[in-house]
């Protein structure tokens, strides 16, 4: 018995060495493998894998925050003799030990999407610029309602209690957008100008959305302009106006970009949403590995930020001066999930 | 005849008075503490009505509006639904993780069936109620005769049928403008009726039709007496006749449907089929049933508690929303009610004193 399992070990070491030898290797690991979000990133990697002739072998945790299945994942990797590591991890700061052990091994890691805490934990972060997603739809809601923006009754739907990092810069981009003062920039909820009714959380569901909405609305029926997190908080707060018969006089902006989200842009459910685009931040990462273990290049940040910008467009049917937009059908086109 | 022998003079001779509890003048906490453990849906009633009156003070008219208060019925109809489904579970001394992803998977049976094969919307609807039952007749079968606990059973089926929802559907939200086109039964439950400000959708008037039933047939039908039989003492209950498994197999299979009505309801106030949410509707039910009194023991409490438990949680989130209060505030609060709710329990216990 003892025999068997030193020679399979054997075997299987033999294995991982020669498919090393071979080839680059890359580890995707994401949140979770049910989010569309994740389905595109892992689309996007295993076609630039194949392009490049990269083994691509992908992980990811059971549920949005599974942080012990990642931490196994690193190890795998590592043990797998991987040239790199493509992440979005669950949690940012947990997380920086197991990156640190990867990277003491010779292994590069990208983070994408969601950056660690502290953002140089990991060699690069590949991701939308979240603040400026924030910002954009933040200036359009701004403008499409001209004059009226300074009576605006503004309700804020923001992700969870504990206020992650991406949820903070889209509201505070957002309000930044609008021309409202920020408190403390990494925290929502300090602000106090008097447009705010409140804010209130979705988990970035429907039925978070919804309930956040009634809510506020609860509070303050004259709302009449609803940030909030990503696309499906805003279909549920959709549900919450029209139950009021106030679904036409609200404004609804939103962040992400997904297909269905966009749909609702079309069909004016939402007024403007900031499209982020996955795929090449996955592709960019296949692509920085393969240079990495080619010559041991590591990707450059884009100017005067801290991360790779992989960009972020304003998809709206009624684009206002000043605010670059593109409309629906470019939108459907570019869409994920 | 002997004398001895003569027993219908002897009866009648007897004290009439044949078994009965000495009642020991106890005082106004001893007569509260006996009203408290024939009535389990007392304590939680007086919680939820104490709650609506304090905050109806420091609110006002914001809180103490038709529509402030109805709006609470239609924010605790699911969790409401679900954990009707939930106290029958646990009134037999077991406990349904999975209800969550039950609801779930039922909504999006009744989705995907309607939108991907084509088939009419009524028949998907039956389909998804039918999906539901089945799931809960596993459990029961896995914990009535497998004789498994239930807590792993529907541990595992929690799993089983999470993944499977999400492999299913692919994680693909159908949209609400989609369903109002070509199918707005699946939103039947969401529709409105509006007496004078306040708005009940039918999904309320579901949840409180369902809780009424199942009082009434837990109180007065063999059924109903079976159940809390089982949950007291299984043994004794098949000894004196009960089908113990038969009972428990319908009290899951039972808890499956109510469980895929919840995943139609769901439809109706989120208006898409998303397979994301009800994520937390296991815990959320649960915890409905522990304010509201059940015992987890088995065999103690009225689902009339259960649903004051769900108003109780539904009063304290919108409350404190409403005063401003950061949204974890109501998770504390929400906490500690649990710890008080299984203290009180125990208090309400100690018979003999």
């Amino acid at each position: 018995m003892k025999r068997l399992l030193t020679s399979s070990a054997l075997a299987l070491t033999a294995l991982a060495g020669t498919a090393s030898a071979d080839e680059v290797a890359a580890c995707l690991i994401t949140k979770t493998d049910t989010n569309p979000f994740f389905v595109k990133m892992r689309e996007g990697a295993e076609a630039k894998a194949a392009e490049l002739g990269v083994s691509l072998s992908s992980y990811a945790g059971k549920v949005d925050g599974d942080h012990e299945t990642q931490v196994a994942a690193i190890e795998t990797c590592i043990a797998g003799g991987a040239k790199g590591i493509l992440l979005t991890a669950s949690d940012t700061s947990s997380i920086v030990p197991a990156v640190e052990q990867a990277r003491e091994a010779g292994l590069l890691v990208i983070a994408l999407d969601t950056p660690l805490e502290p953002i140089d934990a990991a060699d690069m972060t590949f991701a939308t610029d979240n603040f400026l997603a924030g910002e954009l739809i933040g200036q359009w809601a701004a403008a499409a309602l001209g004059d009226e923006a300074a009576n605006a009754r503004i309700a804020m739907l923001d992700l969870a209690v504990s206020q992650p990092t991406v949820g903070v810069l889209r509201d505070q981009g957002f309000l930044q957008g609008f021309g409202i003062d920020l408190g403390d920039p990494n925290k929502w909820g300090d602000e106090t100008d008097p447009r705010i009714v409140g804010n209130d959380i979705t988990a970035g569901n429907e039925e978070g959305g919804r309930k956040a909405m009634e809510n506020l609305l609860a509070k303050d029926p004259t709302i009449n302009v609803v940030y909030t997190i990503n696309e499906p908080a805003a279909a549920g707060a959709y549900e919450a106006l029209k139950d009021i018969g106030r679904e036409n006089d609200v404004l609804i902006v939103s962040v992400d970009g997904g297909c269905p989200g966009v749909d609702n842009v079309k069909d004016g459910v939402i007024g403007a949403t900031s499209q982020q685009y996955p795929l090449l931040m996955a592709s960019k990462g296949i692509e920085a590995i393969a240079a990495w273990a080619k010559d041991g290049t590591k990707p450059q940040a884009t100017d005067g930020k801290d991360f790779f910008d992989t960009g972020v467009s304003l998809v709206t049917d009624n684009p206002v001066d000043g605010v670059d937009s593109i409309d629906t059908a470019k939108g459907t086109e570019l869409c994920w999930g | 005849m002997s004398p001895s022998d003569n027993f219908e003079a002897a009866a009648s001779s007897a004290d009439a008075k044949v078994a009965s509890f000495d009642d020991h003048e106890k005082g106004l906490v001893g007569r509260f503490h006996h009203a408290l453990h024939t009535t389990p849906a007392l304590v939680p009633l007086i919680v939820l009505l104490a709650a609506v009156v304090i905050f109806g003070a420091l609110l006002g008219s914001k809180f103490f509006s038709p529509f402030a208060l109805t709006l609470i019925l239609q924010q605790v109809q699911i969790v409401g639904i679900v954990a009707a489904a939930q106290s029958l579970v646990i009134l037999t001394a077991g406990i349904d993780l999975s209800v969550g992803a039950i609801a779930v998977i039922s909504s999006v049976v009744m989705g995907q069936f309607t939108f991907r094969y084509g088939m009419p919307v009524e028949i998907s609807i039956l389909c998804g109620l039918a999906f539901g039952t089945a799931i809960g007749y596993v459990n029961g079968w896995l914990v009535a005769v497998m004789k498994l606990p239930p807590f792993i059973v529907t541990l595992g089926m929690w799993q089983i049928v999470l993944a499977a929802n999400f492999l299913y559907s692919a994680n693909e939200t159908i949209r609400s403008q989609e369903i109002e086109d070509n199918a707005p039964l699946l939103q039947l439950l969401g529709a409105k009726v509006n007496i004078g400000g306040a708005v009940f959708t039918l999904g309320v008037i579901f949840l409180i039709c369902l809780v009424l039933v199942l009082a009434y047939v837990l109180r007065h039908t063999a059924w109903g007496r079976h159940v809390y039989a089982v949950g007291d003492d299984p043994e004794a209950a098949e000894l004196s006749g009960v089908d113990v498994r038969k009972t428990l197999i319908s009290v899951y299979a039972l808890a499956g449907l109510i469980c895929a009505f919840a995943g139609w309801a769901l439809i109706g106030r989120i208006g898409s089929v998303s397979p994301t949410s009800g994520q937390l509707l296991n815990i959320e039910s649960i915890t409905a049933v522990v304010i509201g009194g059940i015992s987890l023991f088995g065999g103690r409490g009225s689902i009339l508690g259960t649903f004051f438990g769900a108003l109780i949680v539904g009063v304290f989130t919108l409350g404190l929303r409403l005063l401003g209060a950061d949204a974890q505030w109501t998770f504390l609060l929400i906490g500690a009610l649990i710890i008080a709710a299984v203290a009180v329990d125990q208090w309400i216990r100690k018979v003999a004193a």
